[in-house]
């Protein structure tokens, strides 16, 4: 049995302008010990996804409908007091800004504390050794000093473990990670991105990883997820993704990011435009406005609406291209102009 | 260098640490601590860092927006290091700033067309057809539409603003543009049009530019040479080819295996340089070499004497006692277990075709002058 699985989810707003339709129709499953990364522009929905699988729309003015299936529990007619039971224990988080997620009126270690004695009946000495132990597990050096700290007195990359260090203390089976190094240094970075791939490890949890960055993406994730406009536009494994992508949207993605690796190529090649306002998303293909090859559409992405089909092994596109179509493009527009001559 | 446009020399800025009634200066924070470089007409010097290395602060002092604690500053053949605000003011059009968030360095309640003609109006410019035609012209230039003469900063995306945030830049013609960070706001897709675009301005305007910037990849693609800082110094400058492909610094390494390589059949067997820790404090920074305390190859001289930044014959100039790609690279002693790793990891790096930022030992071809 699949441990996380969305059936079209959809998340949409009321606002004063019209509905907001962050998340429109999305599915994906997660198995345990495996690394979904969800990679998107601002306002593609991916943050809004990650809060409703959280249930912490709940509550709020937000239209939730479809169903996220979290070890055979479903969450979206669950009550908002099951799933709170549920989150911290069965499911965690880690946010981008960790100065703003922890409470600047707390130590470090009183925040962990908290969090593992709403989940496990012990006492607080029990609970303060267990918070040392984290802090240790995260790297922090001196934990049994540093877990009477302010937020304030550690440095970023140590508050992102710490945060870490909070996620993981009461053993969550599913992991959210949202930007979790978007904030740091590139020297810290690499020790997040390291620490949560052994931590994954260890714990075997499912974890989900959301950035724009498609490096950090490329670091860790086994299966990727692009969304575009509140949809899932492109899903696959990571050599899918990155090898044989099929969406022009991945396409721009990939042009548009100058890479260390590779020779340096004279030009970058951007996606033209703006992504789209999540109340006037545009008709037919939401892309169409910055497509290039909507013309080959036959006039299509213009009026309908793509549907997410499979390419290939477990491949999934959504657009109106042709496979062989895309393929071709890809192998023969797009790749070799990533490439310096 | 003959036609250096800007020549910055031993540049300083401490900010003072006060503590009581009397602010009385208990300490300093030395933001920029004796950094020297030239930026040559039509080039562009890219500086990067971590936070808190100083390039910013750098940034700054260069368009004199905040005053020089020492060290001298000539621009286009002008002293402006401690210049007086009236006397600089002409110069002023000759050196330009474009800000990072395009959120807060436009006025809210100004239309786009008082922020770009603002510059004409502070200098006092007339031009022949009047602002109102030289601002929609810029704007054109910059890929907007002219008819958004009229309206708010909120009434544009992010990559817009930023467009609205180079057109007032461009709007005197300025000779040098200091861009701090001018991409790192803005999302995947609208970073590469706002790379391109600053690129096909620099052609078409002849600019000369010096980019700020903490993200590896971008300044490779846009800088033709690249200083590295690191606690308010510059630990390393060459040019684009030998930085990213024979990085003599260990910091510098260090930087290029941390980036996140977007291919992930590499992920398995790249080798990665692993610092330990966070960049110390510029308050108390460590003593000689700053770089001693997170360095692998760090010896007993680095913590005791300062190794200055030395030129190479090729004009490489790394500030390092044992710096990676040197001509004699393969004598330099090694101690430690921790060493011994880190020097497998470079090793094994450079066999692994080309991962960035190592080169097998011994490539760079530079010989010390």
């Amino acid at each position: 049995m699949t441990f996380l699985e969305l059936k079209d989810l959809r998340i949409h707003f009321p606002t004063d302008d019209g509905l907001v339709k962050s998340v429109d129709g999305l599915s994906f499953s997660l198995e345990r010990g495996k690394t979904l990364g969800i990679v998107g522009e601002s306002g593609s929905g991916k943050s809004v996804t990650s809060l409703g699988i959280l249930g912490l729309h709940k509550g709020g003015r937000a239209r939730i409908s479809g169903e996220i299936w979290l070890d055979g529990e479903e969450l979206v007619s669950a009550s908002a007091e099951h799933v709170r039971t549920l989150r911290g224990k069965k499911m965690a988080m880690i946010f981008q800004d960790p100065l703003s997620a922890m409470h600047p009126f707390y130590t470090v270690g009183a925040q962990i504390i908290e969090a593992y004695r709403i989940h496990h009946k012990v006492s607080k000495s029990v609970a303060r050794k267990h918070a040392i132990e984290m802090l240790d597990r995260v790297g922090i050096p001196q934990p049994d000093r540093r877990v009477d700290s302010y937020p304030h007195e550690f440095s970023g990359g140590m508050r992102q473990r710490a945060m870490i260090a909070m996620a993981l203390s009461c053993d969550p089976e599913l992991l959210i990670a949202d930007e979790p190094t978007t904030a740091l240094d590139v020297t810290v970075q690499a020790q997040i991105l390291d620490l949560m791939r052994d931590l994954q490890r260890d714990f075997n949890a499912a974890l989900i990883i959301i950035t724009h960055d498609l490096g950090v993406v490329a670091e860790l994730s086994d299966d990727i997820l692009v969304m575009y406009a509140g949809k899932a536009i492109e899903y696959g494994t990571s050599e899918d993704i990155f090898e044989r992508p099929e969406h022009p949207y991945t396409w721009g993605l990939l042009g548009s990011m100058p890479r260390l690796d590779r020779e340096r190529t004279e030009r970058l090649m951007p996606i033209k435009g703006t992504p789209p306002s999540l109340i006037n998303v545009p008709q037919g293909c939401a892309f169409h406005p910055r497509c290039t090859y909507g013309d080959r559409t036959g006039g299509k992405s213009t009026t309908e609406v793509p549907t997410l089909l499979e390419s290939e092994g477990g491949h999934l596109v959504r657009c109106h291209l042709s496979g062989d179509v895309r393929r071709s493009i890809w192998e023969n527009e797009i790749k070799p102009n990533l490439e310096a001559p | 260098m003959t036609d250096s446009l800007l020549s910055v020399q031993n540049l300083q800025k401490h900010f003072p640490i006060t503590k009581g009634m009397l602010k009385r200066q208990v300490g300093a924070v030395k933001a920029v601590d004796g950094v020297s470089f030239d930026v040559v007409k039509g080039e562009t010097l890219g500086l990067v860092g971590e936070s808190g290395c100083g390039k910013t602060t750098t940034g700054r002092l260069i368009t004199r927006l905040i005053e020089p604690t020492g060290g001298k500053i000539v621009f286009d053949g002008h002293d402006i290091t401690h210049m007086s605000q009236g006397r600089i003011r002409p110069l002023r059009r000759d050196i330009q700033m474009i800000f990072q968030d395009p959120y807060s360095s436009l006025n809210p309640r100004h239309t786009v067309g008082a922020i770009v003609g603002a510059p004409f109006r502070i200098q006092g410019v007339q031009t022949e057809q009047g602002t109102k035609k030289a601002v929609q012209e810029i704007l054109e230039l910059v890929g907007l539409n002219p008819e958004h003469y009229n309206r708010y900063p909120h009434e544009f995306s992010g990559g817009q603003r930023q467009r609205i945030g180079i057109a007032r830049t461009l709007a005197l013609k300025p000779k040098l543009i200091i861009a701090d960070e001018p991409v790192s706001a803005l999302d995947v897709s609208i970073q590469a049009q706002v790379v391109n675009l600053l690129e096909d301005l620099q052609n078409e305007l002849d600019l000369t530019y010096v980019v700020i910037a903490h993200d590896l990849s971008v300044v490779r693609h846009i800088s033709d040479r690249v200083a590295v800082m690191y606690l308010g110094k510059i630990v390393e400058l060459a040019d684009r080819k030998s930085l990213y492909e024979s990085p003599m610094h260990p910091y510098t390494n260090a930087l290029l295996s941390a980036v996140p390589i977007p291919d992930p059949k590499r992920r398995k067997d790249r080798e990665r340089i692993r610092l330990q820790g966070d960049v110390p404090s510029p308050l108390n920074p460590p003593p000689a070499c700053r770089f001693h305390t997170r360095c692998w190859k760090a010896q007993e001289i680095c913590s005791q004497v300062e190794p200055p930044l030395l030129a190479l014959a090729t004009g490489h100039q790394v500030a390092c006692h044992f710096p990676e790609n040197a001509p004699a690279s393969g004598d330099v002693a090694v101690t430690g277990a921790g060493a011994v790793t880190a020097e497998g990891a470079l090793q094994a790096g450079g066999a692994g075709d080309a991962a960035p930022g190592e080169g097998p030992a011994g490539k760079g071809t530079a010989s010390a002058s």
